[in-house]
């Protein structure tokens, strides 16, 4: 198996989209990376798109056919990928066997999706079509609301208060305002949507004991990457970076099916075989972006991958450790929580937000010193398909 | 333009007698304060200049809301309104929104239109309360009417407090009327209406010393900018 590395990186700024279709964005996302890359005449050789609903709310398949024709890559492989919520982060792990194998060279990984062009409530359905058929979705449940159930159950457990879930929200907006590329570009005052009586009406219960600005947005966007072999990226003009490591785990589909269900086995064991393969531990990671499509999620996994003991991850956060300049910074781009959440384009925009902070190409406001090491927590379902990777940065 | 107060008596409607809505504060999201307070009808120009930009914004049917309420209050600007009132929520002097309604008789208030001129801070929600609240507790109504032009305005107004609906047509067309009673809002207002009274002064003097809009450029991107506010 060969060493492969990211030469190019490149996303489009998420939000609501209206005049751009989802192929448009995709195509856009793709053109900025292979400009990244600085390719030349050089030909991809295979395409990987990560994408969930086109099928659904584009009434669209085959998107990875169109794209290709749209960039003209033609005779590209191409491929869409559909793993949920990880369909990004599955996208990646496809393109980066495909070169590892050593049967491509140069490799597009893009994830996109579209989602404002529907109402929200059609968007949350949307979502939990990823339920359970028979268990889950004809009883009504949607994400949010196996998000209220976890954090519940974790507060119960753990002892997480709404004050630690209030500070992932206070500092995943904070840093979204900085980023460019962020769908809610918008800091949050304490006052605002907590302690004031006013902020019953500003941070409403969206599912108890969730609040509004405890869940990500709805939202348009994409992001790519090109990967290539290392010995082949060292030659290149941008600083490589190399997928050290990557891990993807599975859990039961229902959440009642788990012995535990605070115990988020596949966010562990997924980590765990990207910390191995890196040869690297929690500690050497410099900075992280962890899916918290709901404020919980944050904790939780920067528990369950190692970076806090159990029951920790709250304190952790209240107490400024996760912020940008903390022990361990986490989702310095804003998180879903920001810069929003393209289901499919998600876990490709974590690989892409760490590959600018390992090439130390941000504003020092967003850039983590002398960053060497990166980890992604891409979270699909409610946990039971989870991606993960290691990024490091080769020195030029 | 010249104007016969003659004919003028006749074409300008009687006004009902109505108390005036006290100013209140609400502290938004981003921790900013917004004045929300009454409209004086000298007020109307400045107004509309903040409303003339969302005219040519076809997102979420901004278009024919501002449209609509242009008209409407320069109706009112001309008396050509029977009891119209116009409240306005102010961020350092800065509109950032506008609803506006009448009294149809002395029970019941017809609502017109709800206008965040900025977004994702859920102005529009404060204002459409504070427009309830000014008809059950200062006007003294038994019910409101109220439709939605777009789905923004059906799930805040008719699904989140939630409205009745009614076979009674709407001033304004459309889908027959929802309507707020004395009841319904006595159940949503402990979750959708806030404010602080009274304003402190420095407040209240900024806010009526002069009503600050953003040039429409800038109207433009905080109603549809790339962000999707």
């Amino acid at each position: 198996m060969r060493d492969v590395a990211i030469i190019g990186a490149g996303m489009i700024p998420f939000g609501r989209r209206d005049e751009d279709s989802l192929m448009d964005m995709l195509a856009y996302a793709s053109l900025k990376a292979l400009d990244d890359a600085g390719l030349g005449d050089k030909s991809v050789n295979a395409v990987y798109v990560g994408n969930m609903g086109a099928g659904i709310i584009q009434h669209q398949t085959s998107i990875a056919s169109s794209l290709v024709d749209r960039l003209s890559l033609l005779p590209a492989a191409a491929d869409v990928v559909e793993n949920g919520p990880a369909s990004g982060g599955s996208a990646v792990k496809n393109g980066l066997l495909a070169v590892a194998s050593g049967y491509y060279d140069y490799v597009l990984v893009v994830g996109g999706e579209k989602m404002r062009e529907i109402t929200g409530w059609r968007a949350t359905d949307f979502v939990a079509t990823m339920t359970h058929p028979q268990a889950e979705y004809p009883y009504g449940i949607t994400l949010p609301g196996m998000g209220g159930m976890f954090t519940r159950l974790y507060m119960e457990k753990y002892g997480v208060t709404r004050e630690h879930l209030l500070a992932v929200s206070l500092k995943n907006q904070e840093m979204g305002a900085l980023n460019p590329y962020a769908h809610v570009e918008m800091t949050l005052d304490r006052e605002g949507i907590f302690d004031s009586p006013h902020a019953v009406v500003n941070n409403p219960v969206a599912a108890d004991p969730l609040h509004l600005y405890d869940l990500c947005p709805v939202s348009d966007g994409a992001a790519a990457i090109i990967l290539c072999p290392l010995e082949m990226a060292k030659k290149m003009a941008k600083t490589p970076v190399l997928i050290a490591g990557f891990g993807q785990a599975t859990d039961t589909h229902t959440l009642q099916e788990r012995e535990d269900p605070t115990d988020l086995k596949a966010v562990t064991l997924a980590a765990r075989q990207a910390f191995e393969m890196a040869k690297l531990k929690p500690g050497d990671i410099n900075v992280a972006e962890l899916h918290d499509a709901f404020t919980i999620l944050e904790i939780a996994e920067s528990e369950h991958v190692g970076f806090f003991k159990k029951g920790e991850g709250g304190k952790a956060a209240a107490a400024g450790k996760t912020r940008f300049g903390g022990q361990i910074p986490i989702n310095v781009s804003g998180g879903l929580k920001a810069r929003g959440h393209p289901v499919g384009a998600t876990g490709v925009a974590q690989v892409v937000d760490i590959v600018f902070q390992l090439r130390h190409e941000l504003p020092k406001n967003r850039q983590v010193k002398n960053a060497r090491h990166g980890l992604t927590v891409n979270f699909g379902g409610f946990g039971n398909n989870v991606v993960s990777f290691v990024l490091k940065r080769i020195e030029p | 333009m010249p104007v016969d107060m003659e004919l003028e008596a006749v074409l300008r409607p009687t006004q009902y007698p109505m108390p005036p809505y006290p100013p209140k504060t609400i502290t938004l999201a981003n921790g900013k304060k917004m004045v929300v307070r009454q409209a004086v009808r000298e007020d109307v120009p400045a107004i509309l200049k903040s409303v003339h930009p969302c005219l040519f914004i076809e997102r979420d049917y901004y278009d024919i809301v501002s449209a609509r309420l242009y008209g409407e209050l320069l109706a009112w600007y001309r008396y050509r309104v029977k009891s119209e009132y116009c409240l306005l929520g102010q961020v350092d002097g800065y509109l950032v929104g506008i609803v506006n309604g009448r009294l149809e008789n002395e029970k019941v208030g017809m609502s017109y239109h709800t206008l965040a001129i900025d977004r994702g801070l859920r102005i529009g929600s404060h204002l459409f309360a504070a427009k309830m609240e000014y008809h059950m507790e200062y006007l003294n109504q038994e019910s409101v009417l109220i439709v939605a032009e777009s789905p923004i305005g059906f799930r805040r107004w008719m699904i989140e407090y939630p409205l009745e609906k009614t076979d009674i047509p709407h001033e304004l067309g459309g889908g027959d009327s929802y309507r707020l009673t004395r009841a319904i809002y006595k159940a949503a207002k402990p979750r959708l209406v806030v404010g602080d009274r009274p304003v402190p002064q420095e407040l209240m003097d900024e806010a009526e010393a002069e009503i600050k809009f953003a040039d429409d450029d800038t109207i433009r991107e905080r109603i549809a900018g790339l962000k999707g506010r």
